[in-house]
């Protein structure tokens, strides 16, 4: 098949999938477990990778913009304020989701891959189990749920990490911080920023599950389905980013 | 019981099924034999509904599969159980967690009752206290036991088994082959085995088809297979050396 032609089938076969995906549950309490337990995998399970990324990421973005600003006619307190913005607009919700698009979505594609290849699918398709509603949906609402809450995190350590790689080093005052972190707020940044992590989340988490659902072959398939999921999400998100920047910016 | 009429089934250029008509007995183990790749998996995969025909119809008793509306499907689906050749244990399941898993998800019984059924059915396959354990803790032996007690829990009327004593040894088959056929015994239900064990053939064989290259070549039963002339069946019964040796003592 040709790239485009490959490309238009795989986009039509993943939108009619969307449909299946969200039929009537047959048992709700079975998906409700089932998103709990998705819930905390991808919580508990990524807060301190999102901890750590964020914290360097904040503490790196108040030394870069030092660096620049030192010896300019603008006020120290400003570099507070860019953090800020640049953190609850881009960082937080882009670099969480694509970290998050590695770790969370491969495990995902992995999962559900590993699933169909052990005919663990086929087991519950024949039990009259519709699979791609039972393994898909509590994973999308758990993403969609979690991920904004880790990307608040992300914000907030984001932040605290911008504030100790600069006043303790005494790169500028804790009042310039503090006068910086204040000045010209606009809450529809952090309205964007939620817009960002629930589409980021649902990308993330619905392209790997289509990659680890329609896996076929064996153990080298499923390492490239899992890879696929990484790239495609990642690409995507960055897509979606820049759709989403336009369109609330406008 | 279940029929098959005209199943044809293509795969790009590859004609794997050529057209089978055939009865599965209510009440009998069927059993689909023939060599590897002649099209028995595809066709126990196509009665199930998991891989569509290209051409033909499946009756469930006077039902036919493929003219179902969904909640007849559904109802169908509950009379259904299978056994695998991996036997698909959930992993990260409990032995009693993947025999409780249908009924968790379709009935609206009490903790207590499907705990009983659940320890009904594994002293069925004679396996009473592994409930806790998890299925990489036990053997391939009882994994399939524990695989025969999650396709029965829902009581079904049709029981699937793909390759049943695939990687067991011939003592353990033979205890898989006798519990699949005294379950098919005790509960009537319509048995369909996917098998290239000859053991299985001359043990529990009731009603037996031969697939060759994606045809019926023969049918009969375990009695019949010593004495058809059928040059396929020969061929495919007496492929071992050693067999053929025995016969030509025989002769």
């Amino acid at each position: 098949m040709l790239g485009s032609n490959k490309l238009f089938y795989h986009l039509g076969k993943f939108m009619i999938w969307q449909k299946v995906i969200y039929k009537k549950p047959e048992n709700l309490r079975m998906y409700y477990n089932e998103t709990i337990r998705q819930m905390y995998d991808i919580g508990i399970g990524s807060i301190s990778i999102v901890f750590l990324i964020s914290i360097f990421i904040g503490a790196v973005t108040s030394q870069q913009f030092y660096y620049q600003m030192e010896g300019t006619l603008i006020p120290a307190y400003y570099i507070g304020y860019i953090v800020r913005d640049m953190t609850i607009i881009e960082l937080a919700p882009t670099i969480t989701c694509l970290v998050l698009a590695g770790k969370v979505g491969s495990n995902m594609a992995a999962e559900i891959g590993g699933m169909r290849q052990k005919e663990h699918i086929d087991a519950m398709e024949i039990m009259g189990v519709n699979t791609s509603a039972y393994l898909v949906q509590p994973r999308l609402i758990a993403a969609v749920i979690v991920i904004p809450i880790l990307v608040t995190m992300a914000a907030i350590v984001g932040i605290l990490g911008a504030y100790l790689a600069s006043v303790p080093m005494g790169l500028f005052s804790g009042a310039d911080f503090d006068r910086g972190i204040r000045e010209f707020f606009i809450p529809h940044n952090v309205t964007m920023m939620y817009v960002k992590a629930v589409v980021f989340a649902y990308i993330l988490a619905s392209v790997s599950c289509y990659q680890g659902y329609y896996v076929k072959g064996g153990s080298i398939e499923l390492g490239e389905a899992s890879t696929r999921a990484v790239v495609y999400s990642d690409i995507l998100i960055l897509v979606a980013d820049y759709i989403i920047a336009v369109a609330l910016t406008a | 019981m279940i029929k098959c009429v005209g199943i044809k089934k293509t795969f790009g250029s590859q004609e794997v099924l050529k057209g089978i008509d055939f009865t599965f007995e209510n009440g009998k183990t069927n059993l689909i034999i023939g060599k590897s790749g002649a099209g028995k998996t595809v066709l126990l995969k196509i009665l199930v509904g998991l891989v569509a025909p290209t051409e033909g119809e499946i009756w469930y008793g006077d039902k036919n599969f493929f003219a179902l509306t969904k909640k007849e499907l559904s109802t169908l689906r509950m009379q259904v159980g299978m056994l695998f050749q991996g036997n698909a244990l959930f992993d990260s399941l409990t032995i009693e967690q993947n025999i409780r898993f249908p009924m968790d998800m379709f009935t609206k019984m009490t903790l207590k009752e499907k705990t009983e059924r659940v320890n009904y059915c594994l002293e069925r396959v004679s396996l009473s206290g592994v409930n806790k354990k998890y299925p990489s803790e036990i053997s391939g032996g009882m994994q399939k036991r524990v695989g025969i007690a999650r396709a029965i829990v829902l009581n079904p009327k049709y029981l699937f088994c793909d390759e049943p004593n695939s990687g067991l040894d011939p003592q353990t088959s033979i205890t898989i082959d006798e519990l699949i056929s005294s379950i098919t015994k005790d509960n009537k239900i319509t048995t369909i085995i996917n098998t290239h064990d000859m053991n299985s053939v001359m043990e529990i064989g009731e009603n037996i088809c031969l697939i060759d290259k994606g045809m019926l070549v023969w049918e009969g039963s375990k009695d019949e297979v010593l004495t058809s002339e059928s040059e396929e069946l020969h061929d495919f019964i007496f492929a071992s050396p050693f067999l053929q040796k025995l016969v030509d003592l025989r002769k």
